[in-house]
């Protein structure tokens, strides 16, 4: 067997190493704390593949030119951070209504406005839910290791091509700049998922028809099909239509093709949950606080268990429901004032105590606060 | 008040958490970097590094966190450390009470002259990189020999090749000696 | 309208838009009678003919706006994006894409306002993109506002009382931002714009062409400058070839505009670089 290819990298790193194994050849962005690591490693790499790399004027740009480079037939990315994630908000939008597949990383820190350059926050969870105006279903998923942050990045490159949707990557500092040592995938060890391409002649070709799964098959520009993509509201032709039944239609296709296949697209870690009376829900670095916290706990002879999601979005509603029904509590830890609790809080039976643990002073929570906030709460 | 959990907590076992400290420009992060790679590259161990960013890693008290574990590493940051280097005094008064009781504290004695009554081990990094190598750069890396010996984490052969890899070309020889000469001066000192 | 006739007449020149309108599509068209648009798309359509491109080769991006809604009638690649970000699409598509012949379509406000930015940075990177901008003096979609381009003291609904801003020249921003071939038609000389229209089609590096356009309905109403074909006519009184304008003070030039090809050099253009660079650093 060939040596492990074993590196020490940044979290920013891995990303582009999953990237580049999931098939990116278009990297767009522009320079932000803490996520230029991403842009500058894709600007070093992807010209040795023979791939492309370009630093746009702006986020707004960025994000144009990798829905211009995907549809064009590339599998494309761009990196950023919450103001530039603000700024881009309005073509993910367009790449939500025209379905064109995207990856958006996101490498959160304080804010809101330009808030915390340097510091860790997972205050853009919402925000990767419901940013863009308009309604639609949306993938966002979120790693919490630098290994998790390569294969997660795979993932999310896998559900944007299978689902022909933009997919936001949730990183935050302290993931985007701790360095671990991973092993970098074998090829073939990963599955790599490419878009579906159209197999009917051009001129029966419907471009946002409405298949078995609502997700249409998608030809690259220069092989035939030539069809009209607007982010206006439009017909299976593609054409824009004031149509109510043609709008139902539409928005339907972007909500069922999504919402029909949850069980594809959720991930969750558990660990302990077996007898747990305590849940621990987090996501992101949170988690390792919490997997610490709840090994601790348990070493102590604490019944808790911990949840990680790594598939924030769409929430896997029924994945906790199944997993806190027999728990008396949880404890919802997030970098941020509230925004992920208010889904559990949705989907839980109101018997179940929800506690939170917070932080939004651009500190990592620590595995002894969620332990204090453990003893609290028992 | 009593705590039904926390006092009964110990902290994991299977971690070794080190804290490399001294002042911006002394090469805290590149040492982390160097010695995670030396560390983890060709074992099974898990090694996470942290370090500092923004204002704070341009002068003043720079720091690089490295933690070391034969199992998964949850938590990613120190949470109290098995071992310190402090190459400043800032540094150490900034960061020793982050140590554990018992806990490995070096420092460099050219720069730290006031280290509180407990166990430690004193070097003159900087002075021993000028007078000894004839570069005050390699000051870091001869405290990475002494880290090597003193806590048999990495070997010294593997060490020196992690750190050729990454210095800068025609440093090679002064690196080599450095490591060298950490880690004999840090085996005489072993405790 | 003006590529869609009801008038018979077999060999036209015209005729040949007919060939490039998408199958499909539900017609008519979101332009005014009159309007300006249709003519430049008429003489883009039969210059792009001429140089015989491969139809599955072309990819035409719009932004918003009247003008943007060009590629939804013609069957090309066609990418109709947010206001203002044409050029940055266009820009991940020929960049992605250089076999792709890449034409965007946009106006004053979408180009120089909204899009402003990404216009000076594409001029500047010298990709290889043909940009018709479509210059009405007017937001004609949303109802006649004003744009960079409503000269001084002009009426639109908000500058009420005239404007009391200064207009951006397209022409002189594009030059003076790196573009390597900048050129100004207007829709009352047909001939001259399918001629500019090719010119810049096959230019390697970044083309402007400016088309000075009539929107009679908001600017021509709100200015009393009359129906489509006076203001036409008066476009045809005040364009002044390049060559004659070299001899005319600039008393003579008050209120005329300049035709022709303003500007052309020839410089490395962005995706041969780059190539170079992929050339260059992949393993051989």
């Amino acid at each position: 067997m060939a040596k492990e290819n074993r590196q020490l990298l940044q979290g920013n790193a891995a990303c582009v190493q999953g990237a580049l194994y999931a098939g990116m050849r278009f990297f767009a962005g522009y320079p932000i704390t803490p996520s230029t690591e991403i842009a500058e490693g894709s600007a070093r790499e992807l010209p040795k593949l023979g791939g492309k790399f370009i630093q746009m004027e702006d986020e707004l740009g960025s994000i144009a030119a990798i829905i211009g480079a995907s549809v064009s037939g590339a599998k494309a990315m761009t990196g950023t951070s919450g103001p530039g994630y603000s700024l881009m908000l309005e073509n993910i939008g367009y790449a939500f209504m025209t379905e064109v597949p995207v990856v958006v990383v996101n490498v959160q820190r304080g804010g809101p406005s330009t808030g915390l350059p340097t510091k860790v926050s997972q205050s853009d969870t919402m925000q990767a839910r419901w940013g863009t105006h308009g309604d639609y279903s949306s993938i966002t998923v979120a790693p919490s290791t630098v290994g998790d942050t390569l294969t997660e990045t795979i993932r999310a490159f896998n559900l944007a091509e299978r689902f022909r949707t933009p997919v936001t990557i949730l990183l935050d500092e302290v993931i985007a700049h701790s360095r671990e040592i991973i092993r970098i995938p074998e090829p073939g060890e990963y599955e790599v998922i490419d878009r579906v391409k159209p197999t009917c002649p051009p001129e029966e070709y419907l471009p946002y028809e409405i298949t078995e799964n609502y997700v249409t098959p998608m030809p690259a520009y220069g092989e035939g099909y030539r069809y009209h993509i607007t982010g206006l509201t439009h017909d299976q032709h593609g054409f824009p239509t004031n149509k109510p039944s043609e709008i139902i239609v539409k928005l339907d296709k972007l909500k069922k093709k999504i919402e029909n296949y949850k069980d594809e697209i959720t991930k969750i870690r558990v660990e302990m949950m077996d007898d747990a009376e305590i849940a621990i829900i987090s996501y992101g670095s949170v988690s390792r606080a919490a997997l610490q916290a709840t090994m601790l706990a348990r070493e102590a002879g604490v019944k808790v268990g911990c949840i990680q999601l790594y598939t924030i979005w769409p929430f896997p509603e029924k994945e906790l429901l199944e997993l806190c029904g027999k728990c008396q509590k949880v404890i919802v830890g997030e970098l941020n004032m509230g925004q992920i609790v208010h889904e559990v809080e949705r989907i839980l039976p109101r018997d179940i105590s929800i506690n939170t643990i917070q932080r939004y002073d651009g500190e990592i929570l620590t595995p002894v606060q969620i332990l204090e906030k453990l003893e609290e709460v028992l | 008040m009593a705590h039904k959990i926390l006092d009964k907590i110990q902290l994991p076992s299977d971690r070794f958490e080190m804290r490399l400290s001294g002042s911006g420009g002394q090469g805290m992060i590149f040492a982390s970097v160097v010695l995670s790679k030396a560390i983890g590259m060709n074992s099974n161990k898990s090694v996470v590094q942290s370090q500092s960013y923004g204002p704070e890693a341009r002068g003043g008290a720079s720091k690089a966190d490295v933690v070391v574990s034969d199992n998964e590493i949850y938590y990613p940051k120190a949470m109290k450390l098995d071992l310190l280097l402090a190459m400043t005094q800032e540094a150490l008064d900034k960061y020793y009470p982050d140590l554990k009781e018992n806990g490995m504290l070096i420092v460099d004695s050219s720069l730290v002259h006031n280290v509180p009554d407990v166990e430690h081990y004193a070097f003159e990094f900087t002075h021993m990189a000028r007078n000894q190598i004839g570069h005050i750069m390699v000051a870091n890396v001869i405290a990475l020999g002494a880290i090597a010996a003193l806590t048999g984490l990495v070997t010294k052969e593997k060490l020196t090749e992690i750190v050729l890899q990454h210095a800068p070309r025609g440093t090679e020889e002064k690196n080599r000696n450095a490591v060298e000469l950490g880690y004999n001066e840090a085996l005489k000192a072993k405790k | 309208m003006a590529t869609v006739t009801e008038k018979k007449a077999p060999k036209q020149k015209s005729d040949v838009t007919l060939h490039y309108l998408r199958p499909g599509k539900k017609f008519p068209n979101v332009w005014c009678p009159g309007c300006g648009i249709g003519i430049v798309m008429g003489a883009y359509i039969r210059a792009l003919d001429k140089l015989g491109w491969d139809r599955n080769k072309v990819a035409m991006v719009s932004g918003i706006g009247c003008s943007s809604r060009m590629p939804v009638y013609l069957d090309f690649h066609a990418l109709h994006t947010t206001h203002g970000r044409a050029l940055p699409f266009a820009t991940g598509v020929k960049f992605n894409r250089p076999d792709m012949n890449v034409v965007v379509i946009t106006g004053d406000g979408d180009a120089l306002a909204i899009g402003g930015n990404h216009f000076i940075h594409a001029c500047r990177r010298n990709i290889n993109i043909t940009v018709i901008l479509i210059n009405n003096n007017i937001y004609g979609m949303t109802g006649g506002q004003g744009s960079p381009t409503t000269p001084s003291h002009s009426y639109s609904t908000t500058t009420p009382y005239g404007n009391a801003e200064k207009h951006f020249d397209p022409c002189t921003l594009a030059k003076a931002a790196g573009a390597t071939f900048v050129a100004r038609g207007t829709v009352a000389n047909v001939p001259q714009l399918e001629k500019l229209a090719s010119q810049a089609l096959q230019h390697h590096g970044f083309s402007l062409l400016e088309v000075v356009t009539n929107c009679h309905t908001y600017y021509g109403r709100l200015n009393r400058m009359g129906d489509a074909v006076t203001m036409i006519q008066k476009f045809k009184e005040d364009a002044v070839m390049l060559g004659k304008a070299k001899k005319m003070t600039p008393e003579e030039l008050e209120g005329k505009f300049i035709v022709g090809v303003l500007h052309e050099e020839e410089k490395t253009e962005f995706c041969d670089v780059y190539d170079q660079v992929v050339e260059h650093v992949s393993p051989k």
